[in-house]
C-alpha cells in the first residue's frame, strides 16, 4: 500500500458560492442615494435648467435641453441609482462592471449639474471639451509614471518631466518658429530627466522617492534659471512660440457632442489616443509587456530566465522620460503659447495619482486622468456660473478620489510588488 | 550534456561559501548533492546557471568553457534549473509564467494558446498536472513546485539542476519526481539533485558528492547507509532516530471542540474537530497536503481569514474571536508551514527576525524603546545554540541559506515558555543534523510540560515526534491512532479509508 491517492474533485460536496460584493458597488449605491436625497431636496423647485449640446458651429447642432431643475435632479440620480443596482447584479454574476459604472458616472454628474447650475445655463459640449484638454498632460503624465513603475522604478518626477518637456517645445519652437519642431524637441527635455532618474535609482539604488523629488526641483530650478535670464527678457525670440491649431478629422468631427469634443483637436490630443492605445496593448499583449510587468513584480524570477532587468528597468525609465517631456509641450505649443514660471503647476503629481487611482493601468489611468480633468474644469465653469459649492472643494476631487481609492474604497489596490526597489546582483 | 567544475570560488565579502569546488557531471548521470544548511549547495548552482558570479574558477560545457554573465547564457548553453526559492512571478497565470523568457508569439503579440498547450504538453507527458490559466498566486505551494519543475522541463535541458525540488512535494509526487528524473536521465540529460532526504538521494542518485562548509569532502556511493551518509556530511555521528522517553501527559491545555471552517466562498475547509492535546504531549497531524491542515494552524493561531465555528481553549480559556497577538501573548508558539511568507520578514535582520514576536515585551524594550543590547544578547544566544549558519547575527535574513532560515524560525518560536506549540513542516529543509537537533528541542519541549502539535507530511518525523497521530482527510479527523499503527495502514486512512 503507498500513500494516499488525493481526494477527488468531483466527490468534493457541492457548494453554492456567491461572490461578495464588491466595494465599488456598495460605494456607487451609496453615492446614488445621497444624490437623490440632497440635490433632489436642495434643488429650488420653479428653476429651469439648461443644458447645451453644441457650440453653435457645428454643421449639425442639436438643440438646447431645457428642463425644470428639481425633477431632472431627481430623475438623473435615480437613474444613477440604478444603474448602482445593476453594478449589483452584474456582480452577482460575475459581469464587468464598467458599463454600469460609466452611466451611473454620466447620470451622476447631470443630478449634480441640475442642482449646481439650476437657474441658469450650462454648455455640455464646452465642458467637456475643456476637460479633455485640462486631461491632456495628467494623460501623459500618467502613462509616464505606468511606463516607469510596471518596471519598477517610482517615478516621482514625472511633473519635471512635463515643465522641462514644456520648456524645451517652447524654446526650440519659439526659435525655429516651427511648433512641430518645438513637438520633437519636448520628449528631449523629458528624456533627460529621465536620464538622471534612470542612472541614480538603477545604477547607484539612490532612494527613488527623494530622487525624484530633488529631480523635480532640479527642473524648476533650471527652467526658472533660464526663463529669468533668457526667456522673460527677450520674449520675442526665446519665447513666442507658434501653436497648433485644432485639426477637425472628416465626418468624425460632425458627430453631435462626440465629434466636437474627441475629433476637432490638435495634433497633440491626437498623439495622446494613439500613445495610450499604444502602450495599452503594449503592456498587456506583447512579449515586450509581459517582460516589464515580470520585472516590475518578481525581478529575481526574470533573471532566472535569461531577462536583463536592469536594462528593461532603464529603457522603460527613458521612455517615460520622453512620454512626459512629450506631454509637456501642450502646456506650450498646444496651448497658452509661451512658457511661464513653473507652469505646470503640479499636474505631475496629480498624473501620480492617476496612475494609483488608475491602478497601474492605462485604460484606469487615462479614464482617471479625464475624471481629473472634469472636476478641475467644472471648478472653473462653474465659479463662472456662479454655484454653491466653493471653488476650493471641487479642486480637492483629484486627492481626495485618490485618498480614497488607496484607501481600498474602490476595490484592491496593488502597486508591483518590486516597485521602488532596486535590483542588486552579487 | 557534460558538465564540469573547475575550482570554483565564491565570495560573499571576505566569507567564502564555495571554496575551490571541483565537480564532474557526465551525461546522462545523477549527482546528488549532499550537504548541511549554509554548506553553500544553493551558491553553487547559482553560480552554475549565471545567477552569481564566481569570484574564481571555471565552468565547462561538454568540454567548451563559458562565462555566463547572467541565466540568459546559462540557458542558451543548455543549463536549466528548478529553485529552491520559487521564482515565479506571482500575478501571472501558469502559462504566462512558463513562456516567460521564452515568449511564444504571433507576429506582434503573444501567443497565449501556444504557450497553454505547451503547458499541457509537459503537463501530460510527465503527469504533473496544472491548469494553465490559473494564476500562480491562487495555488497551493505544491502545485507552485509542480509550475517550476515544468518550466525547466520545457525546455529541454540539457544540463538540470534540481534545488530541492521535493521539500513541498507528497511523496507520491517525489516518488513521480523521481520516474522523470529516471526518464531525462534515459535521454542523456544529465542532472544534479539536491534534497536533505537521505531516502530520496539513495534512490536517484548515480554518485553522490557532500559539501561540507563550502568544499567538497567526499563522494559517496547510492549503497551507502544512511548513517554513512549523514556522518559525512556533518562530520560526526548523527542519531536518525529520535530518543523520546515513555510520555507522561497531564491535564488537557489545548481543547479543541466542534471546531468547523469554511473559506470566503463559503466552501467548508474543517469539519467538526474534535481533539485535545495534554501537557506534555506531542500530537502528530498526519495527511495528504491539502486536507486542511495549513487552515487548522491558522485557525489555532487566530490568523485564518475565512469562517470559524465551534470552541478552541487554552488552559480553559478561549482562543477564537482573539487576535494572534493576544492568542501569542497568552503562551502559544507558532512555526508557519511557509517560512519566506508567514515566518520572517526578509529584509530585517536576522537578530530583528529571532525577536519578532517580544521585541514590545521586557526585557527587550521598556517604555516603547528598544534595548538594543539585551536583544543582541539574547539573538546570539539562540544563533549558538540552534547553530545558525550566518554571517553574523546582522545580516539580513534574505542571505541565510533556506535550512538556516527554518532554524530562525524555530529558535524565535521555541525561545520563550510556552504553553502550545503549533509547528507546521517544522523540519522542512533542515539537514539531518539539524533534524536531530530540532526533534530534540521538541520533545525536550514535551518534557517540560508544553502541549504540542506537530503537522508534518513526512511521515517519518509523524512517527519520531508523536504520542498520538490525528489523520486529517478532507478537512475531517477520520482518526486518532498510536505511534505503532503500521505504514499500510496508515496509508489507507490517510486516502480516507477506516476499517469500521
Ligand atoms: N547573497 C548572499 N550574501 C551573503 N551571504 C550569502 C548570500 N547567499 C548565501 N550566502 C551565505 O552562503 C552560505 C551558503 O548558502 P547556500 O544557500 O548556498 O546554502 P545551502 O547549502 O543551499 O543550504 P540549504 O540546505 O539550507 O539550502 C550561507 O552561509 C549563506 O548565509
Ligand atoms: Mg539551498
Amino acid at each position: 500500500m503507498s500513500v494516499a491517492e488525493a481526494p477527488a474533485p468531483e466527490a468534493l460536496p457541492e457548494v453554492h458560492i456567491v461572490p461578495p460584493t464588491p466595494r465599488l458597488v456598495k460605494v456607487l449605491i451609496g453615492l446614488g442615494i445621497f444624490a437623490v436625497v440632497v440635490f433632489g431636496f436642495f434643488t429650488p423647485s420653479g428653476e429651469d435648467v439648461t443644458f447645451q449640446l453644441a457650440l453653435g458651429e457645428e454643421a449639425l447642432a442639436l438643440p438646447d435641453l431645457t428642463l425644470p431643475a428639481k425633477i431632472s435632479a431627481i430623475a438623473f440620480s435615480a437613474i444613477a441609482l440604478l444603474a448602482a443596482v445593476g453594478g449589483l447584479f452584474a456582480a452577482r454574476k460575475e459581469r464587468a462592471l464598467w458599463p454600469y459604472s460609466t452611466v451611473f458616472g454620466i447620470f451622476f454628474v447631470l443630478g449634480f449639474l441640475s442642482w449646481a447650475v439650476a437657474g441658469s445655463t450650462i454648455n455640455l459640449v464646452g465642458l467637456l471639451q475643456g476637460s479633455l484638454l485640462l486631461a491632456v498632460p495628467l494623460v501623459f503624465g500618467a502613462m509616464s509614471g505606468i511606463l516607469c513603475e510596471r518596471a519598477g522604478v517610482i517615478n516621482i518626477a514625472i511633473e519635471g518631466q512635463l515643465l522641462t518637456g514644456a520648456f524645451m517645445a517652447a524654446v526650440v519652437a519659439s526659435l525655429t518658429q516651427n511648433a512641430y519642431l518645438g513637438l520633437i524637441a519636448a520628449p528631449l527635455g523629458g528624456l533627460f530627466i529621465g536620464l538622471l532618474l534612470a542612472v541614480f535609482a538603477i545604477k547607484y539604488w539612490v532612494d527613488q522617492v527623494i530622487l525624484g523629488v530633488v529631480l523635480n526641483v532640479l527642473a524648476v530650478g533650471l527652467t526658472s534659471f533660464f526663463y529669468g535670464r533668457l526667456l522673460a527678457p527677450n520674449q520675442e525670440t526665446w519665447n513666442s512660440p507658434p501653436t497648433f491649431s485644432p485639426i477637425a478629422i472628416p465626418v468624425l468631427s460632425d458627430i453631435p457632442i462626440v465629434g466636437p469634443i474627441l475629433f476637432n483637436q490638435n495634433i497633440v490630443v491626437y498623439l495622446m489616443y494613439i500613445i495610450v492605445i499604444v502602450i495599452n496593448v503594449a503592456l498587456f499583449r506583447t512579449k515586450w509587456g509581459l517582460r516589464v510587468r515580470a520585472v516590475g513584480e518578481h525581478p529575481q524570477a526574470a533573471d532566472t530566465v535569461g531577462i536583463k532587468v536592469n536594462s528593461v528597468r532603464f529603457r522603460n525609465v527613458l521612455l517615460g522620460g520622453l512620454v512626459a517631456g512629450l506631454g509637456g509641450a501642450f502646456f506650450t505649443v498646444a496651448s497658452v503659447g509661451a512658457f511661464g514660471k513653473e507652469m505646470t503647476a503640479g499636474k505631475g503629481f496629480i498624473a501620480l495619482a492617476a496612475v494609483i487611482f488608475g491602478r497601474w493601468k492605462p485604460m484606469g489611468a487615462l479614464a482617471a486622468a479625464l475624471f481629473f480633468g472634469f472636476a478641475d474644469n467644472l471648478q472653473s465653469v462653474l465659479s463662472i456660473i456662479g454655484t454653491p459649492i466653493p471653488s476650493e472643494f471641487m479642486l480637492m476631487t483629484p486627492y481626495l478620489a485618490t485618498l480614497l481609492a488607496v484607501a481600498g474604497l474602490v476595490g484592491k489596490v496593488r502597486a508591483p510588488a518590486a516597485d521602488g526597489i532596486p535590483y542588486k546582483k552579487s | 550534456m557534460k558538465l564540469e567544475l573547475r575550482n570554483i570560488t565564491k565570495k560573499f565579502g571576505d566569507f567564502a561559501a564555495n571554496e575551490d569546488i571541483s565537480l564532474i557531471v557526465n551525461p546522462g548521470e545523477i549527482v546528488a548533492l549532499l550537504g548541511e544548511n549554509g554548506a553553500g549547495k544553493s551558491t553553487l548552482m547559482n553560480v552554475v546557471y549565471g545567477l552569481l558570479q564566481p569570484t574564481s574558477g571555471e565552468i565547462f560545457v561538454n568540454d567548451v568553457q563559458e562565462d555566463f554573465e547572467g541565466p540568459g547564457d546559462a540557458m542558451t548553453a543548455g543549463i536549466g534549473m528548478v529553485h529552491q526559492h520559487f521564482m515565479l512571478v506571482p500575478p501571472f497565470t501558469v502559462a504566462e509564467n512558463v513562456m516567460l523568457g521564452h515568449e511564444h508569439t504571433k507576429g506582434a503579440f503573444l501567443d497565449l494558446d501556444a504557450a497553454r498547450s505547451e503547458v499541457r504538453r509537459v503537463s501530460e507527458a510527465y503527469n504533473l498536472q496544472v491548469d494553465p490559466d490559473a494564476l500562480v498566486e491562487d495555488l497551493p505551494v505544491g502545485v507552485q513546485q509542480r509550475v517550476e519543475i515544468i518550466k525547466a522541463l520545457v525546455r529541454d535541458a540539457g544540463v538540470l539542476i534540481l534545488d530541492e525540488p521535493t521539500a513541498v512535494l507528497t511523496p507520491q509526487e517525489t516518488d513521480e519526481l523521481l520516474g522523470i528524473m529516471r526518464d531525462l536521465k534515459a535521454k542523456g540529460t544529465s542532472i544534479v539533485f539536491i534534497s536533505h532526504k537521505l531516502r530520496e538521494v539513495q534512490a536517484a542518485a548515480d554518485r553522490i558528492v557532500v559539501i561540507r562548509r563550502g568544499r567538497v569532502v567526499g563522494e559517496a556511493s547510492p549503497e551507502a547507509t544512511k548513517a554513512e551518509l549523514a556522518g559525512m556530511m556533518v562530520g560526526r555521528e548523527v542519531s536518525l532516530t529520535v530518543e523520546k522517553p515513555p510520555g507522561n501527559p497531564g491535564e488537557p491545555v489545548l481543547q479543541v471542540s466542534d471546531l468547523s471552517a469554511a473559506d470566503l466562498e463559503g466552501r467548508p475547509i474543517l469539519r467538526d474537530l474534535n481533539f485535545e492535546v495534554r501537557a506534555g504531549e506531542i500530537l502528530g497531524v498526519a495527511g495528504v497536503q491539502g486536507n486542511g491542515q495549513t487552515e487548522l494552524a491558522e485557525v489555532l493561531t487566530g490568523l485564518y481569514e475565512g469562517e470559524v465555528t465551534g470552541s478552541i481553549t487554552m488552559d480553559g480559556k478561549e482562543l477564537t474571536g482573539r487576535t494572534p497577538r493576544e492568542i501569542l501573548d497568552g503562551g502559544l508558539g507558532y512555526v508557519p508551514e511557509d517560512r519566506e511568507h508567514d515566518g520572517l520578514i526578509s529584509s530585517f535582520t536576522v537578530t530583528e527576525n529571532l525577536v519578532l514576536d517580544q521585541f514590545g515585551n521586557a526585557p527587550y524594550s521598556s517604555g516603547g524603546v528598544l534595548k538594543s543590547a539585551v536583544i543582541d544578547k539574547r539573538a546570539d544566544e539562540l544563533i549558538e545554540e540552534f547553530d545558525v549558519r550566518t554571517q553574523g547575527a546582522a545580516a539580513p535574513v534574505s542571505s541565510l541559506s533556506g535550512g538556516n532560515k527554518q532554524k530562525v524560525v524555530m529558535a524565535r518560536e521555541m525561545s520563550r515558555e510556552l504553553r502550545v506549540l503549533v509547528a507546521s513542516q517544522p523540519t522542512r529543509g533542515v539537514d539531518v543534523g539539524s533534524i536531530e537537533f530540532l526533534h530534540k528541542r521538541i520533545v525536550s519541549e514535551r518534557e517540560r510540560g508544553a502541549a504540542v502539535l506537530i503537522i508534518s507530511s513526512e511521515l517519518d518525523e509523524i512517527y519520531a515526534l508523536s504520542d498520538r497521530i490525528a489523520v486529517m482527510y478532507r478537512g475531517a479527523i477520520i482518526g486518532v491512532v498510536g505511534p505503532d499503527t503500521s505504514r499500510d495502514e496508515m496509508g489507507l486512512l490517510m486516502a480516507g479509508v477506516t476499517n469500521d
